[in-house]
């Protein structure tokens, strides 16, 4: 049988997406369905007054008018932040009440306020124009880099400060700075982003007022995570009590990795009205409170040698972190972000530093890469700037600097298992034909036109784990996964895994795994996620996880099953065990021509005795059944590489900045589907790609949100694009029997700097995400007069 | 209220709707016809294109009561005998689709597409589909797949 591993298999999940069959959590309703519109704020900081709920109330078709005040009483608790970080003074982050409704004060335009359910939307939506909210409204914090200098938005909370956290030595760092030929600073801005999942969040909570069961079906990445938290921290129902189904789920991104407000609300109102809520955001509405992404304030310096060795970095950053710390707002900063830092290169000595703030502005948490876009955005600038005023090649001064042997112990945490950076690095210059640059260059300059190439090397750790590891670093929960192997009695299988897909393809990627290791017919292969009622408890779809520790689950249930098939086809076969080999969906008998299927094992595993022509008796001992379970906590994170190279093409007159030729070389270790993967690479470069040309969140001094459409915010389109050229290496993972790597937020993570250092190799001078054509145009024209001046 | 009229995917349907009712919700909420999807408030998103009369539209921003009398075809209208549309054949061949919120609109506009030009560049492909925001594909294997089923159609 040929090993489905590396295939190009076709989608399984596809048919029904492409027909238009699928389930979203907006294409849900019920009997009796009511439907849920929210009171938000219209202020970035205000005091609540009074609510006055009265003529709401009594309203066309209005069900229920829910406050802060209600939920208070109900003993509702709050969100929570799921990461605590000490400061570097050994203190405990700071962090605010975040109640699902609030009563007292509003801290972000889209906090909320009150909710109003009715018969229909439309009179859900007028009824919420009713409530009337009095407000004190209060001169709102919102830059990052004034936020410490700013009145504090909460009482117990001085210069907005959540932590200030450290990484690193700060003396070793002083001591290689003081040795150095040069040392290159820059500062930077890393863009504040809207993650805009195409899918606006949802959710539909139906409460059987019998069973005391609620049912939540909601946009999840991580349906058991909701269940938990809307358990054990807003105590809306027991877990027993609460099943949470994230059916299709239309992109995360980050953004629905933990439960909101909005699920908390319409579950603990479906049970005090005793009938199904449903919410579903509008665009608008996902803008305003969907957490963002990125929002930092970075200074940093890179200590070099005049060989262009690199002796010392530091990173001091501002991290906004929004009104609220989100779940995983406070270690998408520190840890995902500063070890990251210091880039795919020895460095003898660095720290970084951050402090994150509150303003008031929406949540700020995880979004594609979280964190190590930031870092690498950091370090790749500064490495680019120091080749040029080093007068270095830029691929020369990475290779300079590339570690070579592997394990490689990493400065601030992480030893680094595989790869082969020069290997890759090369290959890509190779496709990017890095020797024809300048030609292109010229005929560029020739057409009135000006060229600039970027490069990014990158490495990113992924795959976050293991549990014990992370939980003494402040993690509140486990990052381990589950996999169950159930095989039915006619052979097929089903596999629950604890991740979740939406749109990752793990229908097809999982069932590739499972079909090599077991032997049985691709077509014969369920994937079951996204069910709490179903699967086992599991930690879900985020950080480029799902395979490497989902995928490693199910190759350890699989081995469990292949374990007991061999001793009850043994028996079947009445040899020893010892004498049985398990090949191909066959358990074989060496040297003989007897055997069994996989099949007939399960079969008899589910018919154990004697009936007509069946014999199946068990061995002594063993159960009935062939269903086989794992829970898999990988011994590290896993570490993909890559290197990029961008060419962007400016047209001086206009400042529109186009993405010329674009070359990702990634080593992602062992590819499952080379399909799935070269998608999650296009996706994640046009989202990279997006933040660096496009993208920007807007809040204005009074923290109203000015790009909250998309009229407003910049998405990238189809024609923003070339077609990029894709190249991979392979150094297998070793951390995990499939040898994979994560391959979900590399092109994110790399795409910014390599297509700034672009624009700032054409423009020769620094720029900022976004390098709008205002932007470009206007550092052309300074350009032009200097040239001017310089004839 | 208003008594529409439409023939939906080859069936005839006869509904009392609200005067503002949009197309969108008219096959979602009336109809349940779920496969048409909403992802903006602004029509800038595409995931609610459908064909009216054979040509495509954004269906949010489409009176239902104004399209009385039309005919009006879904992504659930493309199947026909149980076998996918070229279009949708391609999409799952070259892996233009991830999450799949987009893909209904990305579909419906992408035959219309097909339906002026009958084999167009990377670059017409690019500029036609410039409505249809997909966050997932990086919209390369969405070209790759137009031009494929161009080759079908």
């Amino acid at each position: 049988m040929a090993s489905l591993v590396g295939s190009r298999v076709e989608r399984k999940e596809d048919k029904k997406l492409l027909t238009g069959r699928g389930k979203y959590t907006a294409d849900v309703t019920f009997a009796h369905q009511t439907y849920a519109y929210f009171v938000r704020s219209p202020h970035a900081r205000a005091q609540i007054k009074n609510v006055d709920i009265s003529k709401a109330k009594k309203a066309s078709g209005v069900v229920a008018v829910l406050t802060g005040k209600d939920i208070a009483n109900d003993k509702i608790g709050g969100l929570i932040a799921g990461w605590r970080i000490k400061s570097e003074d050994g203190s405990d982050m700071k962090v605010p009440a975040h109640p699902p409704l609030a009563s007292e004060s509003v801290n972000y335009v889209g906090d909320h306020v009150a909710v109003v359910i009715a018969e229909s939307l439309d009179e859900a939506r007028n009824a919420a124009e009713l409530v009337k909210v009095d407000y004190k409204v209060l001169k709102a914090v919102v830059k990052t880099d004034e936020a410490m200098k700013s009145d504090s938005i909460y009482k117990d909370i001085p210069k907005n400060l959540c932590f200030d956290w450290l990484l690193g030595d700060r003396a070793k760092v002083k001591e290689a700075f003081d040795s150095a030929d040069k040392i290159i600073k820059v500062d930077l801005i890393n863009n504040r982003l809207v993650p805009n999942a195409m899918e606006p969040r949802a959710a539909n909570a139906d409460y059987n007022p019998s069973t005391e069961e609620i049912t939540l079906y909601t946009t999840s990445q991580n349906p058991h995570l909701a269940r938990i938290i809307i358990s054990a921290f807003n105590g809306v129902a027991p877990e027993n009590k609460l099943r949470v189904i994230a059916p299709d789920v239309g992109g995360g991104f980050g953004s629905k990795i933990y439960p909101y407000a909005e699920e908390v609300v319409c579950s603990w109102a479906s049970k005090k009205i005793e009938r199904p809520v449903k919410w579903v955001a509008d665009r608008t509405e996902s803008f305003l409170s969907d957490c963002h992404g990125r929002d930092h304030v970075t200074h940093a310096e890179l200590a070099v040698k005049s060989d262009g060795t690199f002796l010392g970095f530091k990173n001091e950053t501002i991290a906004n972190i929004g009104a609220y710390a989100s779940v995983f707002a406070t270690v998408t900063p520190t840890y995902l972000f500063g070890p990251c830092a210091t880039g795919v290169y020895k460095m003898p000595a660095a720290y970084s530093n951050v402090k994150a703030v509150f303003t008031n502005t929406a949540p700020v948490d995880a979004y594609r890469g979280a964190g190590r876009p930031e870092a690498t955005y950091t370090i790749e600038v500064l490495v680019e700037k120091a080749a040029r005023e080093l007068g270095m090649d830029p691929a020369e001064i990475r290779m300079k600097n590339f570690p070579t042997e592997f394990p490689f112990q990493q400065t601030l945490v992480h030893s680094v298992d595989s790869g082969d950076y020069n290997a890759g690095l090369k290959k890509a210059m190779e496709v990017a034909d890095y020797k024809g640059f300048e030609k292109r260059r010229k005929d560029s300059e020739a057409n009135g036109k000006i060229r600039g190439i970027g490069f990014c090397t990158y490495f990113e750790a992924c795959g976050i784990a293991p549990s014990a590891v992370v939980m003494s670093l402040g993690c509140g929960i486990g990052l381990w996964e589950s996999a169950e192997v159930r095989f039915n009695p006619t052979g097929n299988v089903t596999v629950f895994t604890g991740s979740h897909s939406h749109g990752q393809g793990h229908d097809t990627t999982f069932a590739q795994i499972a079909a090599d290791q077991l032997g049985v017919p691709l077509e014969n292969i369920e994937i079951s996620h996204g069910d709490t009622d179903k699967g086992p408890f599991g930690y879900g779809t985020y950080g480029s996880r799902s395979l490497t520790v989902g995928g490693t689950a199910i190759v350890k249930a699989c081995e469990k099953i292949i374990a007991k098939g061999k001793k009850v086809a043994a028996k079947m076969l009445e040899v020893n065990e010892s004498d049985v080999e398990f090949k191909d969906g066959e358990f074989i008998v060496a040297k003989s021509n007897q055997k069994k299927t996989i099949g007939e094992v399960a079969f008899a595993c589910y018919l154990p005795g004697t009936y007509g022509e069946v014999k199946s008796p068990l061995p002594e001992g063993e159960e009935p059944g062939l269903k086989e379970s794992s829970f898999f906590d990988p011994g590290n994170f896993s570490f993909p590489a890559g290197s990029h190279i961008c060419e962007v093409e400016i047209d001086p007159d206009t400042g529109t900045t186009e993405v010329a030729k674009y070359t990702a070389v990634d080593d992602f270790g062992t590819i499952i589907n080379p399909l799935i993967v070269e998608g999650q690479v296009h996706g994640g470069l046009v989202q990279g790609i997006g933040q660096a040309l496009y993208e920007n969140c807007h809040y204005d001094d009074s923290g109203q949100l000015v790009t909250a459409s998309y009229m407003d915010y910049t998405m990238p389109r189809a024609d923003n694009f070339p077609e990029f050229k894709l190249g991979f290496t392979c150094t297998p993972a070793t951390s995990n029997p499939l040898g994979t790597k994560g391959c979900g937020e590399a092109g994110a993570i790399a795409s910014p700097p390599a297509v700034m250092n672009a624009v700032m190799n054409a423009l020769d001078t620094d720029i900022s995400m976004p390098a709008t054509a205002e932007k470009v145009w206007k550092a052309c024209q300074k350009m032009k007069k200097s040239n001017s001046k310089a004839a | 209220m208003k008594k529409i009229t439409l023939e939906v995917n080859g069936k005839k349907v006869s509904k009392e709707v609200p005067d503002h009712t949009v197309l969108s919700v008219f096959l979602r909420e009336v109809l349940n016809l779920t496969g048409t999807h909403v992802g903006c408030d602004t029509s800038q998103c595409g995931a609610c294109v459908v064909h009216a009369d054979g040509k495509s539209i954004k269906s949010c921003t489409a009176l239902a009561a104004d399209l009385d009398g039309s005919k009006v075809t879904t992504i659930e209208g493309l199947v026909s005998n149980g076998k996918m549309h070229p279009m949708q054949e391609a999409f799952k061949k070259l892996h233009g689709l991830q999450c799949g919120f987009c893909t209904p609109g990305m579909v419906m506009s992408a035959i219309d597409l097909l339906k002026h030009k009958k084999n167009p560049s990377d670059k017409e492909i690019r500029d036609w589909l410039e409505g249809n925001i997909c966050r997932c594909t990086g919209y390369q294997n969405i070209v790759a797949a137009v031009k494929e089923a161009a080759t079908k159609m």
